[in-house]
């Protein structure tokens, strides 16, 4: 078996050390180890606790919010106040957590991984990119402490370029984060072409390579275009250049063109890596082969592709031409297609499988559900007539929390729980992690659904006082934002225990196939003892365990090398 | 089914609510049947294929071409089922009749301007005849809004450099809100009109008597008319809170101290000049953001606004 596979390649079964004593966390000490590491696992850990700190704060503002709409006028803050706040739940949310969190936390730990290579293509260019990443991040801080900004996330012209706040700095925040991003993105592609093991094929890589792939791709083509937009946004504001602002001869449509352009590819560099973890968690928690590889594959690559022409579905009545309304919106639905294939693929997945309900496939199942209707609505809003009505209500507002929330956070979430015990080497608590997942989906639908209601009623978004009709359903989704926090909390609770007193994780707890999960829990400083060699896909669960754990048997200089060697 | 509807939507009161109502109903109802079919299969699954043992062996399934031809297919049916219906509906949301009555519309922050044809003007209310259709040519003084009428199902965007438009033909008679929907700062939350939908004849007549402002009104009373219909309202509070502006509580000749470090006394020129030119004379700690409402009001309104203010003393 073993030598048909290449010629001269010797390989052999490597055991996995099930008590490793020298592990990535404490093969160095020190702070600066940390701060200076160029370990991917470690980088992924940085990201994973940097991502976690700003989801805190923007949950926090989220919570505030709501707490401000529990009556129809003033109730804790002022409209200024409200107004900054919903800007910086959004600002923060969008370009300091969810952009980053799946593929620079969860992607950088388990891409490198995942191929069986030591680290990422450049590792001192990823430890640049979360350096980057903090240096964004002090510009937001500083924007926020001088002044604030109130132009809602999405800085939209003239109102950016006339307001009082600092929309400077939070503009220059943002174009300091997209290079962080694009560096990412570049860091995997490389990775993910030159530094596969042998036998890893791209028909063999695992799905949630394949969609941070697609991110990468939309990561580095449209994160410039938003960089652009933003410094002509700064030069508009500091040199007073007209380009957006009418007063000086702009047009604030083209602002909407420009940013549009990055930011809805850019929702798909939030949604992709998502749909990579739910391939991983449903074939892992079935055991069975995943349904239509190449279809999930692809499709992730058509959404990237077809993103990129569909902006224009956000400015159906923004004074856009007609005509290029009717073309977005036609172009628009065809994304809505390979995503339906995406989950029906996972069902089918399903089919006969030997499904156990572990917190993981909890939150996979939590995604389907939360998703399938974020994805439903996507088509109500993609309608032309229908989206002239919705459009700006509490119904998108709902729209894009299902599908970011419901989406992307479930699908870290149960990310986050399936390779905890491969990250940290301890198990969390089943029992807790279950009952915390059943309370973030209840909480969640509490605080949503009231507001596809109120949305298609006619409530604006961005509104600090509202008419006296919508208030029994803004207190119902204030009330379950509070229970979405309290699960949030105790899932911090449990999962910080767990570090300290959970039980030891084996190498495998879930009978994985994927080669992140065949060396030693936590993994070694470099991931692997040996070049690991790959005979099988990640989802062939009919083939013997031990058949996944093969390397080269006789170890020569450096990766890559000796195989290429000696193939020739 | 239809009662939920019904339940979401706003009172149909336009000839397009029923266009785009269907339309929702239809993506409603059969993303319902889609979402349940695909939650009734995982439940499904879920419990007759529960992990046995840690032994069990499952089968390798990878493809399946009748399956993914047909649910590759009929999502694609069906999504061109709703682009034709939607673009249906948005061909007649955006061509308004030709004889439709136009209506010029000013969108300042925070306020709505109306003007007619005969050349009368109204803030933050508008008046419309029914079953005519109207259409309303917009464009803001400042930055972006957008004028939205749920009850109508109408949205379009206000922009600084050119004209946009919409149009509605209202089925009933009655008052409709129209919000503005496109993010504009402070105020933003409050800045909302009432169209008044009357019937022709109450139209004709409105146009004829309800412009003129009430010349034997008390100048007070006109000023305290004027202070809700010109939408100071969304700014100026009666009861000494602060909102945007200063309130107009006890304000009448109270020493103003202005941004630029100098003090003047609120009598009736600084009044009118507030009105006037607001830009030029802004009370310390307040934004400068308030509309100019030089040709906004008549030299009536004004006079009653400031013997409106002068009256509020406690």
């Amino acid at each position: 078996m073993a030598e048909s596979t290449a010629k001269t390649l010797k390989i052999r079964e490597f055991p996995i050390d099930e008590n490793p004593k020298h592990t990535y966390l404490n093969a160095e000490k020190g702070i600066l180890s940390w701060l200076l590491t160029v370990d991917h696992k470690r980088i992924g850990l940085l990201y994973l606790g940097s991502i976690t700190l700003f989801f805190f704060v923007g949950g926090v503002l989220a919570l505030l919010l709501r707490t401000e709409l529990l009556t129809p006028a003033q109730s804790i803050i002022d409209a200024d106040t409200y107004n900054q706040i919903f800007t910086l739940h959004g600002a923060i949310m969008i370009f300091l957590f969810i952009i980053p969190s799946i593929p620079a936390a969860l992607g950088n730990f388990f891409l490198p991984m995942m191929i069986g290579a030591k680290d990422v293509a450049f590792p001192r260019l990823n430890l640049a990119s979360w350096w980057i990443y903090i240096l964004g991040a002090l510009f937001a801080l500083y924007s926020i402490i001088s002044g604030a900004v109130d132009t809602g996330w999405t800085f939209y012209t003239p109102y950016s370029v006339q307001t009082g706040t600092a929309v400077v700095s939070m503009t220059m925040a943002v174009f300091v984060l997209g290079f962080s991003s694009i560096l990412t993105g570049l860091n995997f592609i490389v990775t993910l072409h030159k530094l596969r093991s042998p036998g890893l094929t791209w028909s063999k890589m695992p799905l949630f390579l394949w969609s941070l792939y697609a991110t990468a791709i939309i990561q580095i083509l449209a994160t410039p275009v938003l960089a652009i937009t933003v410094l002509l946004l700064a030069m508009e504001r500091i040199f007073g250049i007209g380009i957006f602002d009418p007063t000086m001869g702009g047009d604030p449509v083209l602002y909407q063109h420009f940013f549009w352009f990055y930011s809805h590819p850019a929702v798909y560099i939030m949604i992709v890596p998502a749909f990579g973890i739910m391939s991983e968690l449903i074939s892992t928690f079935s055991r069975k082969t995943i349904f239509g590889y190449w279809a999930i594959a692809l499709s992730s690559l058509a959404i990237a592709f077809i993103g990129f022409l569909v902006w224009g579905h956000h400015m159906f009545v923004s004074g856009q031409s007609e005509l290029s309304s009717v073309v977005f919106s036609f172009l628009t639905f065809f994304v809505g297609v390979p995503t339906g294939i995406k989950i029906f693929n996972w069902v089918a997945t399903m089919y006969k499988g030997s499904i156990d309900l572990k917190t993981p496939m909890l939150y996979a199942l939590a995604f389907l559900f939360l998703f399938t209707i974020g994805g439903i609505t996507g088509i109500m809003i993609g309608a032309l007539s229908v989206n002239v009505h919705l459009h700006d209500t509490y119904y998108i507002v709902a729209h894009f929390h299902y599908v970011m929330m419901g989406g992307t956070v479930i699908a870290l979430l149960g990310g986050l729980h399936y390779w905890w015990p491969k990250m940290t080497g301890r198990m969390y608590s089943e029992f807790w992690g279950r009952i915390t997942c059943g309370v973030i989906f209840v909480s969640f639908n509490m605080t949503f659904l009231p507001q596809f209601i109120m949305g298609s009623q006619g409530m604006p978004r961005r509104y600090f006082n509202y008419v006296d009709q919508f208030q029994g359903l803004h207190q119902f989704s204030t009330i379950g934002s509070y229970i979405l926090g309290i699960g949030f909390v105790m899932m911090a609770v449990y999962l910080v225990w767990s570090l300290f007193k959970g039980p030891k994780a084996p190498s495998n707890p879930w009978r994985s196939r994927s080669l992140e999960w065949m060396t030693s829990s936590p993994p070694s400083h470099h991931n692997f003892e040996y070049t690991p060699v790959i005979l099988h896909g990640p989802y062939d669960h009919h083939k013997p365990m031990r058949e996944f754990r093969m390397g080269v048997a006789q170890e020569a200089a450096g990766h890559g090398e000796t195989v290429e060697h000696e193939k020739t | 089914m239809n009662r939920i509807i019904e339940y979401m939507l706003p009172p149909q009161r336009s000839t397009l609510a029923s266009e785009v109502d269907s339309l929702f109903t239809f993506i409603n109802v059969a993303g319902f049947i889609l979402f349940a079919g695909i939650m009734i299969t995982i439940l499904i699954f879920v419990i007759k294929y529960r992990r046995k043992s840690e032994d069990d062996v499952t089968p390798v399934i990878t493809h399946n071409s009748i399956l993914e031809v047909s649910w590759t297919v009929i999502p694609i049916i069906l999504i061109l089922i709703v682009f034709s219906w939607g673009f249906r509906g948005f061909l007649m949301l955006s061509s308004p009749p030709s004889d439709a009555y136009e209506i010029n519309v000013t969108a300042a922050s925070w306020l709505w301007e109306f003007r007619y044809p005969n050349g009368g003007t109204t803030v933050n209310e508008v008046f419309v005849p029914v079953d005519r259709p109207v259409k309303f040519i917009m464009r803001s003084d400042d930055v972006l809004h957008s004028l939205y009428i749920p009850d109508f199902r109408i949205k379009m965007d206000v922009l600084p450099n050119r004209y946009t438009t919409t149009w509605f033909q209202a089925t009933s008679t009655g008052e409709a809100i129209l919000y503005c929907t496109e993010y504009c700062g402070t105020a933003h939350s409050d800045m909302l009109a009432t169209v008044h939908v009357l019937s022709i004849e109450e139209f004709e007549e409105w146009l004829e008597t309800g412009l003129e402002v009430d010349e034997d009104m008390p100048l007070a009373d006109l000023g305290r008319q004027t202070y809700t219909s010109a939408g100071c309202n969304a700014c100026h509070t009666l009861d000494g809170a602060d909102r945007i502006g200063p309130s107009f509580l006890n304000l009448y000749n109270t020493e103003r101290e202005l941004v630029d470090g100098s003090v003047v006394t609120a009598d009736e020129d600084y009044l009118r000049r507030s009105i006037l030119e607001p830009q030029a004379e802004v009370t310390a700690g307040y934004p400068n953001n308030m509309p100019s409402y030089a040709g906004r009001l008549n030299e009536r309104q004004i006079d009653g606004l400031i013997a409106f203010i002068k009256e509020l003393q406690d």
